[in-house]
């Protein structure tokens, strides 16, 4: 075990990864040079090289392309966007073409590629910043979508979407690349992909969170304890393929559902695993599933309007009131 | 204003020309090489080769029309009828694993690539049997094996994956070159620009070969392309030309040549190969946009015709021995629509295979 921020889990699986398999490569803007605008890839063009750590030009459309095609082709590419706020003008890449090559020529390629960097909000960067892609990628048959929010997940599961073959998004978040954690250093600690986590156990709600609303269920959950609420908290860590199965068995247990999500409400997660809840465990409610989400609204500047548009714990704690008939 | 009748403001008419696009001739095409097949190295053995692959190209695609235009099957169909110099040329030029990827006019390429004339038929009727086992139909052709990656129904979206393609050949240093095919009409996407700047700066053995057969759609050239196409190259500073591509010679001698040269410099190409286009852009399209002249121009130098007269003038074969050919040709041709139209259409299960790697994949039901 050994303590790591966010971002140096990223670059340890990276290097792992490239260093137990010469097909792997990293690809985006200012990943080798300049070390990553985050610094996820710091040290990795010193240790391999321009041939395995490309830097583009802002080019996403093209150099997502350019990552597809060589993962048809036998190579592992790791495609990191700047944001995933970026990343929308390689949607015809990703959507069109990863995701549908391998059906649509009855299964004669694989496309063993991930696409990685920071999805979501980042503090008061405007309406083009600040948007979380989770549920719009989920969307779409052949895609596997993780976010995690701590580093040991980071780690296990950044190193499963490389070994996969299939194409895997995976979310990261500019506030969270400094969050420390303890991480396995074993070099084959891997998370399954699809797999969530009960991180905290509890009897009187269950609460459904991932990526950085995590950090901000957790809090409301601190804060809930001192009112004599017992919260169970569930990472999904992967939004796709979800893992039902163990939200509905602590669903059955606590009987009430709160669900985190930080995207839009339309279509989301939240909208997804509510549905599903109702249709498995629908007997076992007290209440119906509650959601918490960004309002269907644009990314305002201001910094008062900015609390006001992202979820906080205060609205996680609402919610858990509501659906305890707490409030 | 409203009735009276002015040059509409935003009629394109491409760069020297003031027609208000009126087109007389849209495809202008270079002269065709001099040099004699035993110039360019050829057998009498390879022009017959030639001459049978570009009929096997053609009679496919007739007959797949005729059996559209009786409801045998559904979907689009793109026919590549009058460009089947271009497919044949190439494919003799390269090595056989040097990798191709086009659009979805690409029947032709799928059987010049290996898909035998069943699995082409089969896949258009969606069936089992077919190259992408029926789930691609139509625009998705491929035979990987052979290093034919497909046919792609995004204009523009295969553009980057050739280069991709092109990229891991380099990584591994494999030898292998790309060449990925698009039409005119593609020229005009973003990301062609986006690859050709990153295949010129990282040198990646890559040609991008414009298939301009005068539309897309129906949109000619001169009305949707200000300048010379080949000319996009001088911003990159990629080596470029324009060759004749109804004449399958020429196209043979100057893919050698490139892909030798790519072979050596690992430096790409950016090619325009003019043609036309006989049918429609699909099968739903009434051509009112161009003449009938204008078609007959063309055909007069249409590729299968002109291969076959230089075949008798060079002695290569008997005209006997070549109706057999041809008789062979039709008749795999009806025994593929037979064997298309008795195979098995996929089973149920099939819906949900090719989706993930995993046998058991998790869907949400
Ligand atoms: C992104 C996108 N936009 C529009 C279309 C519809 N479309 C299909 S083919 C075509 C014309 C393309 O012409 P060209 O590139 O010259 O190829 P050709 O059909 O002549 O082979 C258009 C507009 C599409 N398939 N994809
Ligand atoms: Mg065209």
């Amino acid at each position: 075990m050994a303590e790591l921020q966010f971002r140096q889990a990223v670059r340890e699986a990276l290097d792992e990864e490239m260093e137990r398999d010469e097909n792997v490569f990293v690809m985006g803007e200012e990943v080798a040079e300049y070390n990553g605008a985050y610094k996820a890839t710091e040290g990795l063009l010193d240790k391999y090289g321009f041939r395995r750590m490309i830097d583009t030009p802002i080019s996403e459309l093209g150099f997502a392309g350019i990552g597809v095609g060589a993962a048809m082709n036998g190579l592992r590419p790791v495609v990191e966007f700047m944001t995933f706020n970026f990343a929308v003008l390689a949607a015809d890449q990703i959507i069109n073409h990863a995701t549908k090559v391998r059906y649509m020529l009855g299964g004669q390629v694989k496309v063993p590629i991930v696409f990685r960097g920071p999805n979501g909000s980042a503090g008061q960067l405007g309406a083009t910043h600040s948007v979380a892609y989770d549920s719009m990628y989920a969307h779409f048959p052949g895609l596997k979508v993780i976010q995690p929010s701590e580093p040991a997940d980071v780690k296990g599961l950044l190193k499963s979407a490389i070994r996969d073959d299939d194409p895997v998004i995976f979310m990261e978040s500019e506030q969270m690349y400094g969050l420390k954690g303890e991480v396995p250093d074993d070099e084959d600690f891997l998370i399954p992909i699809g797999k969530a986590k009960v991180k905290r156990e509890g009897s009187d709600v269950t609460v459904v969170a991932h990526g950085k609303m995590y950090h901000v269920a957790k809090q409301a959950a601190a804060q809930l304890e001192k009112d004599d609420v017992d919260v169970e908290l569930i990472d999904i860590r992967t939004v796709k393929p979800l893992d039902i199965e163990t939200i509905i068995s602590s669903v059955k247990k606590t009987n009430r559902c709160v669900v985190v999500d930080e995207a839009h409400p339309f279509g989301g997660v939240a909208a997804e695993i509510g549905y599903l809840i109702h249709r498995d465990a629908f007997d076992y409610l007290d209440a119906p599933v509650a959601r918490v989400t960004l309002p269907d609204v644009n990314a305002p500047f201001a910094k008062n309007l900015f609390d006001l548009w992202l979820p906080s714990a205060k609205n996680v704690i609402e919610a858990v009131k509501t659906v305890t008939y707490n409030s | 204003m409203a009735n009276k009748q002015e040059e509409a403001v935003f009629t394109p008419i491409g760069l020297n020309k003031n027609k208000n696009g009126k087109i007389d001739k849209t495809v202008k095409l270079p002269e065709p090489t001099k040099k004699t097949y035993k110039q360019l190295g050829l057998t009498k053995q390879n022009l017959v080769d030639m001459y049978e692959q570009m009929y096997l190209q053609r009679r496919f695609e007739e007959r797949a029309m005729q059996m559209y235009q009786k409801g045998k099957f559904g979907g689009f169909l793109h026919l590549y009828i009058g460009q089947e110099a271009i497919s044949t040329g190439t494919v003799f030029a390269l090595n056989d694993n040097d990798d191709i990827i086009t659009a979805y006019r690409d029947h032709g390429w799928g059987l010049v690539r290996g898909v035998t004339p069943k699995a082409g038929m089969s896949e258009l009727y969606g069936k089992t049997a077919g190259c992408s086992k029926g789930k691609g139909g139509s625009m998705h052709f491929a035979n990987v094996k052979n290093h034919f990656w497909g046919g792609f129904g995004i204009v523009g979206g295969h553009i980057p994956l050739g280069s991709g393609i092109a990229f891991a050949n380099k990584y591994k240093d494999n030898g292998r070159i790309t060449a990925c095919f698009l039409g005119d009409g593609a020229v005009h996407q973003g990301v062609l620009h986006e690859v050709m700047n990153m295949c010129q700066l990282w040198k990646l053995p890559c040609l991008f070969v414009v298939e301009n057969n005068g539309y897309a759609m129906g949109t000619s050239v001169e009305r949707h392309s200000v300048g010379e196409i080949v000319d996009r190259a001088d911003a990159y500073g990629m080596k470029k030309v324009v060759l004749n591509g109804m004449d399958v010679l020429t196209v043979y001698e100057k893919m050698k040549e490139i892909a030798e040269e790519v072979r050596e410099d690992s430096m790409p190409w950016f090619i325009e190969i003019r043609t036309y286009r006989y049918r429609g852009h699909s099968m739903s399209d009434p051509q009112k946009y161009r003449t009938k002249e204008e078609l007959e121009e063309y055909q007069k130098v249409d590729p299968i015709e002109r291969l076959k007269t230089y075949i008798f003038e060079n002695k290569a074969i008997s005209q006997k021995k070549l109706e057999e050919i041809e008789e062979n040709v039709e008749n795999k041709v009806l025994e593929a629509i037979e064997f298309a139209e008795n195979a098995d259409p996929p089973e149920p299960e099939a819906l949900y295979e090719d989706m993930f790697v995993e046998e058991e994949a998790t869907f949400h039901k």
